[in-house]
């Protein structure tokens, strides 16, 4: 029974190939592009998505930091649909692997920290020490502040995998617990089956929010740097 | 509504069809079919032609990519309407999940006949 919990979040393979590429390939099929000014109604309204989660997004950057716009929308969109896209069933989650999330994570964190570094060299060092401190604690707060930096990446990765498979898991289980009981007594599976619905509408407020959490910290740590 | 070129080649592959199969009718022998098994379209081949216009499909990546090429334009009409609605996306949500239950049937096998979970 163990292993078969975890098989769903096995990477799938052709014949030893990852075809994960090919589900990763897959969103951007739903967002199409058009060159028209005036679209049908399916561009007219991701455009219209995209552009409030962009403006609320980038307003408090500054000039420099809205270069990375491109990066942080197609981030957010790409996160949004790979997690709600993994709520349909029998589908798998890219954002489930940890790989995956580290490899998001830890290239954009290290961009934001080197540009900090290279073009406002004292900010970025002066985060290390927080204003006011009493002199005596200065060194084992600049050790913590270090490792609070450096713990960013790891940090983002790992609470987009964790919130993710959690929340895949706990369905796995309630729903295999209602089948299970739905034999022997009727009224408690229907009370169970209800904690599914509600888990589910869960699930879709998680996948939402972890995407946004994700590119908001992601543009925090870009506007502490710039 | 316009005749394009496409319409007219099918139009004219299907009456050279129904002719050769009059023909046949008329004689008493068999004669090749006009068009080759690989060029025919899914709804011409017959039953017992299907294994072999399945294996003679072209499988090279260019293949692969140009029948997916045609399959996203084919159902790109179905999306790019003024007033689309939910049954286009829903409809390639469908296929995804058939294609994704295709790769864990392996695993789902198992549970089918057993008892305890």
């Amino acid at each position: 029974m163990n292993e078969n919990l975890f098989a769903s979040f096995a990477a799938p393979t052709i014949l030893g190939l990852p075809a994960a590429v090919l589900i990763i390939l897959f969103p951007p099929l739903l967002v199409p592009t058009s060159k028209h000014l005036i679209n049908n109604r399916l561009i007219t309204t991701q455009q219209w998505l995209i552009q409030l989660t962009s403006k609320q997004m980038m307003t408090m950057h500054s000039t420099k930091g809205r270069t990375w716009s491109l990066m942080l929308v197609s981030l957010i969109i790409f996160i949004t649909t790979t997690n709600l896209l993994g709520l349909l069933p029998h589908s798998f989650t890219p954002t489930t692997q940890l790989s995956m999330n580290l490899a998001m994570a830890i290239p954009l964190w290290a961009g934001a920290v080197v540009m900090g570094f290279r073009f406002k060299t004292k900010n970025a060092l002066a985060h290390f020490l927080p204003q006011g401190t009493p002199t005596p604690l200065i060194p084992m707060l600049v050790i913590i502040e270090t490792i609070s930096l450096l713990i960013q990446p790891m940090a983002l990765a790992v609470r987009l995998t964790a919130n993710i498979t959690a929340g895949h898991l706990l369905m796995h289980l309630i729903g295999s617990a209602t089948l299970a009981l739905s034999t022997i007594n009727l009224p408690y599976a229907l009370i169970i089956f209800t904690i599914l619905i509600l888990l589910t509408i869960l699930e879709i407020a998680v996948a939402l929010i972890q995407a946004y959490v994700f590119t908001l910290l992601v543009s925090l740590y870009l506007h502490d740097n710039t | 509504m316009l005749l394009t070129a496409e319409d007219t080649k099918t139009a004219t592959k299907i009456s050279r069809l129904k002719k050769t199969e009059e023909h046949s009718g008329h004689q008493d022998s068999k004669i090749a079919s006009v068009v080759p098994v690989k060029d025919k379209k899914l709804l011409e081949v017959k039953l017992g032609e299907l294994p072999s216009w399945i294996l003679m499909g072209d499988f090279s990546p260019s293949g692969i990519f140009g029948a997916f090429q045609r399959g996203y334009y084919r159902y790109y009409k179905y999306i790019n309407v003024k007033k689309g609605s939910i049954s286009g996306v829903t409809m390639v949500l469908a296929c995804y999940v058939l294609f994704s239950y295709s790769f864990s049937y392996k695993h789902l096998k198992h549970e089918w006949l057993r008892k305890y979970h």
